[in-house]
């Protein structure tokens, strides 16, 4: 933990509020993101339980399965998941905006400029919790090779249509999470916990309620009195006030409310397989009927108190204005969503279970400069952001005292002027160092030559951004007087090494990958698979 | 830190003679590069056991046998070394050093050298018996026709997917590096691929024998830069299943001062570490910031007293005691702003030009004395970060003459609060020793050596 974020922690505990941990939004928030609380049995991975969903706040669309361990009962629930998540995908799929993208020609091997479509806008999935991210990408991995009758009219138990395409986008949206500052999928309180610091642990921050608490407190009571109650207070029947944010259930509500209404469930429905005329069979629907609401609104009273939370959070980041470079991040989530709707039209294979090794790495470099990208941007937007950073020694800021002109040493002499900047921070300055800061949004280099009065006057020769002629470019040379922030960091990325091809793998990482992986065939069916 | 096979002088010592070992050793490695039918050969080194000069000497074997020869080292500062040494070494030889295209992309003694060309570009390289550059730099080449050999320095702190960029490059190679020293680490999340044998994030060697296991795989057996007194430790610490040994015997190597102790806590660790090449000096136990200000002021009081009272290092390398100064001393930290921290207090005592860097960047460097600041000392928790193996073996093992280990009371009850909880993924070998059976094995030792002090 920094020690900004330290200090943060100390001064929430001291006040009993949650301390600001930003004063910008980092995270693009979609004007209609769809909202998914799900929720999943316990003790069997993969099993929903059931789900609330849906992009209207009003309007949740209440999703359960009756018997989770039922597997045609849990398609039925993944198909109806289907049709309210397809749609929404779907209707951000056919808004586009012509857009350039560099492509190697393949006949000339040239880069030139094509023009493609980029979708103008891209849904958003939010998630209560970091486990809820997970719990997605399991879904997506559970779906996604499955066959439906119409791919293969052979299989035995085949999915309902549209249940393998959700799989594919749960898996691109579970995928796209990993890669820093990407808004397509969220969990919300991860969001949170880096708008705001809460005088509580990390884990601690994983309780919705719990993080919510610390933030706005009901009632005047201290964040840490109302998270407490978040976390323990219990009705008369024993069960939470306020529910785990899931996926995983409290064990209370596993126990003493969902195991009976699943068993009178279970018992309905054999007694209505065993009914002999119509009559009694009447009667028996009307009880399995009866049965399936009950665990239906068991399911609803559990994730209800989520929904709402969801939507509480997502009002008080609403309340902070978005940072600068947030678009810029935002429309690099419309190509990876534009990139992903073209493959899947142009009718490839779902995402194989395991990258090869050159995905895996073009992956693991992808994310990298993302990382870099986004912790200079942050810093960049927000002024407390920085103060972290400042503190951290990775920049400094001050007043400028001095501006000496000064040249270089080439044929032609370029400006190289040195500006004095008094500064109260320590930055860990090695000999030589390049320092940054943005001018006009473009950063100017500069290299630090001297320290002087114990390093608080800095001497700085700027490096660039002046323009051609012998003199600097007006504005492009800090004047005294003026305040300034320079960073130890690169504020912009340079691009990494091409990687061979997949079909070029080196044999230092096994040669080209074989045949074998690239259709994946679905898991085989077992006899624990059917009940 | 090398030296050539010796005559071994009289005394108790594990036969056969270690000069002895090593080049059987190396003239195994030397045949199976040469000679050998194996698309690699990997070769273990522990620390100083001369993997530099056998780089430099199959480069030059290589180039000799007119093969062209491309080298891949880390950072900046390994090839500009290995570049130096190749040109002391045979100073006629054509080497390449291929640079980025940066400001001081290289170290200006490269410009003084004769037959080094130099260019940020490998097209004005071609034909030159060796090119030495980054693994970054080479990952930006392109060529039609594929170098017959290559050599990978610290093959082990080199990436899965850096070797992925360039193994297109050459046919067959030799990778060289130390097992025991700090793995390559990625700051994004990598789990996904954790198990896999071509995990990105896992070291070079690791991939590269999971696909090819039956690579030849040979082993430095004697370190020359560890002293007799610190070998034993970091081998069995760090290496229980590869031992080495030191090459020097037990009165080989001494130290001495000029000036006697003045009786403080400084100079009771310095005479301890002079006699025994170990000291530990123990502050009382505290929970503090990480630039824990008593520890900084402690470790840059233990190097002004190191300087001040006139130390003369006695080795096989001379026969005359060599002066101890600043240069030869490193101050190794677990953290940046601890580093940053004690050069602030060096420059406030007036002391210069004293090494101080993290263990990461004192990797593959010499020093005649070493102080260190324990990974552990005063925190409340004990991290994956702060146990791993590696920054442990890194900081004991960057000296040969003795090694002051700065730290607060109480890290064996931390080590028995915080037993490893990193989660176990399928697939990827277990290392062991983990770091907190290695921080056990070291503190157990520097206890033996210890010298309480209250500031």
């Amino acid at each position: 933990m920094s020690l900004i974020a330290t200090l943060a922690r100390l001064e929430a505990v001291h006040s009993g509020r949650a301390q600001p941990g930003a004063t910008v939004r980092h995270r693009h928030l979609s004007d209609r993101p769809l909202v998914f609380v799900p929720l999943t049995t316990a003790g069997e991975a993969g099993a929903p339980l059931g789900a609330l969903v849906g992009a209207d706040r009003r309007a949740p669309r209440l999703l359960a399965v009756p018997q989770p361990r039922d597997r045609d009962l849990r398609f039925a629930f993944l198909a109806e998941l289907a049709d309210v998540m397809l749609p929404y995908v779907d209707s951000f799929a056919g808004v586009v905006e012509a857009a350039e993208r560099t492509d190697t020609d393949p006949e000339t091997g040239k880069r030139v400029k094509v023009e493609v479509e980029l979708c103008a806008d891209a849904p958003q999935l939010i998630v209560p919790s970091r486990a809820g991210i997970e719990f997605v990408r399991l879904l997506g991995r559970s779906m996604r090779f499955r066959r439906t009758a119409e791919q293969d009219p052979e299989a035995p138990h085949p999915a309902p249509p549209r249940v393998p395409l959700l799989g594919r986008w749960l898996t691109h949206f579970g995928e796209r999470a990993r890669v820093p500052g990407s808004s397509l999928l969220l969990a919300l309180s991860d969001v949170l916990a880096q708008h705001w610091t809460t005088g509580q642990s990390g884990l601690e921050d994983q309780h919705l309620g719990a993080l919510l608490a610390w933030i706005a407190p009901p009632g005047g009571a201290s964040g840490a009195e109302a998270a407490l109650r978040a976390e323990l207070e219990r009705d008369a029947a024993g069960q939470l006030r306020c529910p785990p944010a899931g996926p995983a259930t409290d064990p209370a509500f596993d126990n003493k409310l969902l195991a009976p209404a699943i068993e009178r469930y279970d018992r309905a429905r054999q007694a209505l397989a065993a009914a002999e005329d119509g009559l009694t069979a009447d009667d028996r629907l009307g009880a399995l009927t009866t049965a399936e609401r009950d665990v239906l609104a068991l399911v609803e009273t559990c994730a209800l108190p989520t929904w709402e939370k969801v939507w509480d959070g997502l009002d008080l980041l609403r309340t902070l204005p978005e940072g600068a470079h947030v678009a810029e991040r935002w429309t690099r989530d419309r190509w990876s969503f534009t990139g992903h709707r073209d493959r899947i039209l142009a009718g490839e294979p779902p995402q194989p279970r395991r990258d090869d090794a050159v995905t895996a790495a073009g992956k693991l470099a992808a994310r990298e400069r993302e990382q870099a990208r986004l912790d200079a941007q942050e810093a960049l937007d927000d002024p407390l952001v920085m103060a972290g950073r400042r503190l951290a020694g990775e920049a400094f800021a001050g007043e400028v005292v001095d501006v000496v002109m000064a040249y270089g040493e080439g044929k032609r002499p370029s400006p190289r002027p040195l500006v004095t900047v008094r500064t109260e921070d320590r930055p860990h300055l090695a000999e030589r160092a390049k320092v940054y800061r943005s001018l006009g949004g473009r950063p100017q280099s500069a290299q630090c030559v001297a320290e002087e009065e114990e390093g608080t006057l800095l001497v700085l020769r700027i490096l660039d951004k002046m323009g051609r002629g012998k003199e600097p470019e007006a504005g492009s040379v800090p004047e005294k007087g003026d305040l300034v922030c320079f960073t130890l960091f690169e504020h912009e990325q340079r691009g990494g090494a091409k990687l061979p091809d997949p079909e070029q793998t080196p044999w230092t990482h096994g040669g080209p990958p074989g045949e074998e992986s690239v259709p994946e065939a679905p898991d085989p069916v077992t006899e624990e698979d059917v009940l | 830190m090398t030296a050539p096979a010796r005559p071994t002088e009289a005394g108790p010592r594990p036969a056969p003679d270690p000069g002895a070992a090593a080049a059987r050793a190396t003239a195994a490695i030397l045949r199976d590069t040469l000679h050998g039918t194996d698309r690699g050969v990997v070769v273990d080194s522990p620390p100083g056991a001369g993997k530099s000069t056998l780089v430099v000497r199959a480069a030059l074997e290589l180039a000799a046998a007119g093969r062209p020869l491309m080298v891949v080292a880390q950072t900046n500062a390994q090839v500009d070394d290995l570049v130096l040494r190749l040109a002391e070494k045979e100073p006629g030889l054509p080497v390449g050093r291929l640079h980025s295209s940066d400001a001081d992309p290289y170290d200006k003694a490269l410009d003084g050298l004769a037959n080094v060309r130099k260019s940020a570009k490998a097209a004005d390289l071609a034909g030159l018996d060796v090119v030495v550059s980054t693994a970054a730099k080479w990952a930006h080449v392109k060529v039609d026709e594929p170098w017959r050999h290559a050599i990978v320095d610290e093959a082990y702190q080199m990436r899965s997917d850096a070797l992925l960029a360039v193994a297109g490059l050459f046919e067959r190679a030799l990778f060289v590096g130390d097992p025991g020293q700090l793995d390559p680490f990625t700051i994004v999340g990598g789990e996904q691929w954790a198990g896999l044998s071509y995990d990105p994030s896992a070291s070079a060697v690791t991939t590269l024998l999971a696909h090819n296991p039956e690579l030849p795989q040979h082993r430095l057996p004697v370190s020359w830069r560890l002293p007799a007194s610190a070998a034993p430790l970091v081998s069995d610490a760090f290496y229980p299943y590869t031992p080495f040994r030191s090459g020097t015997a037990a009165g080989d190597r001494r130290l001495a001062f000029a000036v006697p102790s003045d009786g403080s806590g400084p100079d009771r660790v310095i005479d301890e570490a002079a006699a025994s090449g170990w000291g530990l000096l123990e502050l009382p136990a505290r929970h503090t910031p990480r630039t824990d200000p008593e520890a900084v002021r402690a470790l840059a009081a233990v190097v002004r007293r190191l300087l001040e009272r006139g130390g003369a290092a006695t080795s096989e390398r001379s026969a005359d005691p060599a002066p101890l100064t600043a240069d030869r001393i490193a101050v190794g930290t677990a953290h940046r702003d601890q580093a940053a921290a004690v050069r602030a207090e060096l420059v406030r005592l007036g002391v210069t030009d004293v090494t101080v860097d993290t263990a990461n960047r004192l990797q593959g460097r010499e020093f005649d004395v070493t102080v260190v600041l324990h990974p552990l000392s005063g925190r409340p928790d004990a991290t994956a970060f702060h146990l791993e193996t590696g920054r442990l073996c890194v900081l004991a093992s960057r000296h040969r003459h003795a090694c002051v280990v700065v730290c607060r009371a109480g890290v064996t009850e931390l080590l028995d609060d915080h037993p490893s909880t990193e989660p176990v993924q399928l697939g990827v070998t277990v290392k062991f020793p983990d770091g907190w059976e290695a921080n056990h094995a070291v503190l157990a030792r520097l206890h033996e050596h210890r010298v309480p002090w209250r500031p």
